[in-house]
């Protein structure tokens, strides 16, 4: 028996939404495993961050909730035009909308579908990549994850297949009722190329709601992945995101993270440098503002010889909230030549707002190279003065400042989509 | 109307420190003004204090703009209604970039629905910025960051000709040039004269007055304007210094607000 509070999901709800969903008996098994570890792991261990005092309850109940029609619901038409897109997902409450993917690149033998009709019809892809990336025994959270998930997405590149146009997924609740907890597993098998795209998105909520979400992306060989991602949820959603990639010899992982949620968020964002020559670049900015408490960590372990990798965070925290900000370079005994930068740096625009960077290095290697920068400020009132001395209003004095603080991020984003999108949704988180 | 800015009995403090202990100028469209003395005379906090700086605290005294009083205003509403001071150490500002920046400045001074168009900002910008002989990828470079003192105190003009204000207060703009950049910043401040606008520059050293030629030259001491003259003022502060006209007001120490030394 185990000591543990009571679990969101009874196992025999699981197994009826299981077989309701005519799901195939491995994948049924592994969730009531992931459950059974659920039950006995404990809640992982944030640095700085009580995470136990989150609301970590409303899961909702597998299967239910709204489902949706074929309409497109107009909240979505901010992020993705579905008239010009041949490539995209759009999920609601983790029914499927919309699943599209462009005769040309069926052809070539990409799989772009959600992660339910993918374990039915690929079943021996999703069974060995599922969870291989992320174990379900890792903690309470993971456990669960992979006991729950619900809607997602599997993308499958095949070998030498490069794709220019980015694939977009949308994921948006709007109603509590139902379990959000979509899983992306991308597999970019050697010398592919692709970008993918998705936005966590939420309607109105009547009541909080837990998203508990994972992201596997296996990096074969000399493959390339751009892997861009916003979560904007509503405050009443507590967002919990695991996000982890393979990469093997020559490999690259790109991400391109953008935190705008409302509510308690915590991610962390990992490339498991495994393969020589694999490289990691991982970009995140984050606006926090009300009473919201986040904990963000970007990651990089390396195992490969001349494995690399970059990590930047930004993070503006107004009003009340507080950030916590990690970031983890791990270079593992035979990593010869490894390179591993870090920068996080904090923007408060006020006192109540709270900020820390924690640049960790931890080097088993000698033959290497690391370095790390991390810094936590107020606005500069020299500055604000400076503009203001220009003509320029205080609002107008502090936008500047807040974009430029951002802009060595933003300006490097390589889509010119995103980029004003996450401009947009910078400018909304603060109000302006 | 001629542009009228009037400073009357101007007292500030800093951190409860007075520095500025009553200072009187008038200053007309039209007019170049030089306000000389040595170093901790209070120079360089009344151009702050006349800006707005947080840190000066404006104790007592007015200062009107063509009968608007700035005092009343905060920062970017003085900036707006013709005050431009060039500053002795512009802050830098990563992220932003030099035109992005003149423009927000540019569009604020004009207001909303009546913004400059953006070829014609840019037309502008790269004409000035020839002009002071700048290189033009100045213009995307990010504000001041990495820039040279001389590259900062051009674009400080950069700035003062693109706004065209109506009194421009340079605060030790020769520090830091040599003496080729001393003569494209004065030229540059030289193109900017006319009868609709004021300057006000603050000096210790005559050499920038043989570029920029005043009508009147003050001298500050102990927070306030000791002696005022015409440029042959200037001249004889070069030739004989100012120990002369601490003898003759009968001055010891001419700083303010400094500490004892022991």
């Amino acid at each position: 028996m185990t000591t543990q509070t009571v679990l969101p999901v009874e196992a025999s709800a699981l197994t009826a939404f299981s077989e309701r969903s005519s799901e195939p008996a491995w994948l049924k098994e592994k969730r009531l495993q992931a459950l059974e570890l659920a039950g006995q792991l404990e809640l992982p261990k944030l640095e700085k961050t009580r995470i136990d005092r989150w609301n970590l309850q409303n899961y909702g109940a597998p299967g239910a909730g709204a489902q949706p029609g074929q309409e497109l619901p107009d909240s979505i038409s901010a992020y993705v035009d579905p008239a010009h897109n041949d490539n995209l997902i759009v999920q609601r409450n983790s029914g499927a909308v919309v699943a599209r993917l462009s005769k040309e690149l069926s052809a070539q033998g990409v799989i772009f579908t959600d992660l339910e009709t993918a374990a039915k019809e690929h079943g021996e892809l999703v069974q060995k990549y599922l969870s291989s990336v992320i174990p379900a025994g890792e903690n309470q959270l993971t456990a669960l994850h992979h006991a729950i998930w619900n809607g997602g997405v599997f993308l499958y590149v095949p070998q030498g297949v490069e794709i220019e146009i980015p694939l977009q997924a949308v994921f948006l609740v709007d109603d509590a009722d139902a379990v959000f907890a979509p899983h992306v597993l991308v597999v970019a098998e050697s010398n592919s190329r692709v970008t993918y795209v998705d936005n966590y998105i939420s309607g109105e909520l009547n009541s909080p709601l837990v998203h508990n979400g994972a992201v596997e992306v296996i990096v074969k060989p000399g493959a390339k992945v751009q892997y861009a991602t916003v979560h904007h949820l509503g405050s009443q959603i507590t967002d919990l995101t695991y996000r982890r990639a393979l990469v093997e010899n020559d490999g690259s992982i790109e991400w391109i993270v953008g935190e705008m949620s409302g509510g308690d968020s915590m991610s962390e964002t990992l490339s498991v440098l495994k393969g020589n020559g694999s490289l990691s670049d991982a970009k995140v900015i984050a606006v926090g503002s009300g009473s919201q408490r986040l904990n963000y960590t970007t990651k990089a372990t390396h195992y490969g010889k001349s494995s690399e990798s970059q990590m930047i965070t930004r993070a503006v925290m107004r009003e009340e909230a507080t950030a916590i900000i990690n970031g983890i370079t791990k270079i593992e005994k035979g990593a010869t030549k490894a390179n591993g930068e870090q920068t996080e740096k904090v923007l408060m625009l006020s006192k109540k707002a709270r900020g820390d960077a924690n640049p960790i290095l931890l080097i088993d290697e000698d033959d290497v190279k690391a370095g790390h920068a991390a810094s936590v400020g107020q606005v500069n009132q020299e500055q604000i003065y400076y503009l203001m001395s220009r003509g320029i209003s205080r609002e107008q004095a502090e936008r500047l400042i807040i974009y430029g603080f951002l802009a060595p991020v933003v300006s490097d984003i390589p889509l010119k989509q995103l980029q004003d999108q996450l401009q947009a949704l910078v400018e909304r988180k603060l109000g302006q | 109307m001629s542009t009228k800015f009037v400073i009357e009995g101007l007292k500030a403090t800093i951190e409860g420190k007075e520095i500025l202990k009553g200072i009187d100028l008038e200053i007309k469209g039209g007019e170049i003004h030089a306000i000389m003395g040595p170093n901790g005379t209070g120079k360089s906090t009344l151009a702050s204090a006349l800006m707005g700086h947080p840190k000066y605290e404006v104790t007592d005294g007015s200062v009107t703009l063509d009968d608007e009083d700035l005092l009343e205003m905060a920062v970017d509403e003085r900036a707006r209604a013709g005050l431009f001071l060039a500053m002795q150490y512009p802050s830098e500002i990563a992220g932003v970039t030099n035109s992005d920046f003149l423009r927000s400045a540019i569009n604020a001074r004009r207001g909303e629905g009546n913004e400059i168009s953006l070829i014609k900002f840019i037309r502008q910008m790269e004409g000035k910025m020839k002009e002071l002989e700048m290189n033009p990828e100045f213009a995307h470079r990010y504000l001041n960051e990495g820039f040279s003192g001389g590259e900062k105190k051009r674009n400080e003009i950069l700035q003062m000709m693109m706004l065209e204000p109506k009194v421009v207060v340079l605060d030790e703009i020769d520090s830091g040039l040599d003496i080729d950049a001393l003569r494209i910043v004065a030229e540059g401040v030289n193109a900017m004269r006319s009868e609709e606008r004021g300057f006000l520059v603050i000096t210790h050293y005559q050499r920038l007055l043989n570029y920029i030629k005043p009508d009147f030259v003050h001298v500050m001491m102990q927070g306030r304007i000791v002696k005022s003259g015409g440029p042959e003022l200037a001249e004889r502060l070069e030739k004989d210094g100012y120990d002369w006209i601490k003898e003759e007001l009968g001055i010891v120490d001419e700083t303010v607000g400094q500490e004892q030394e022991a």
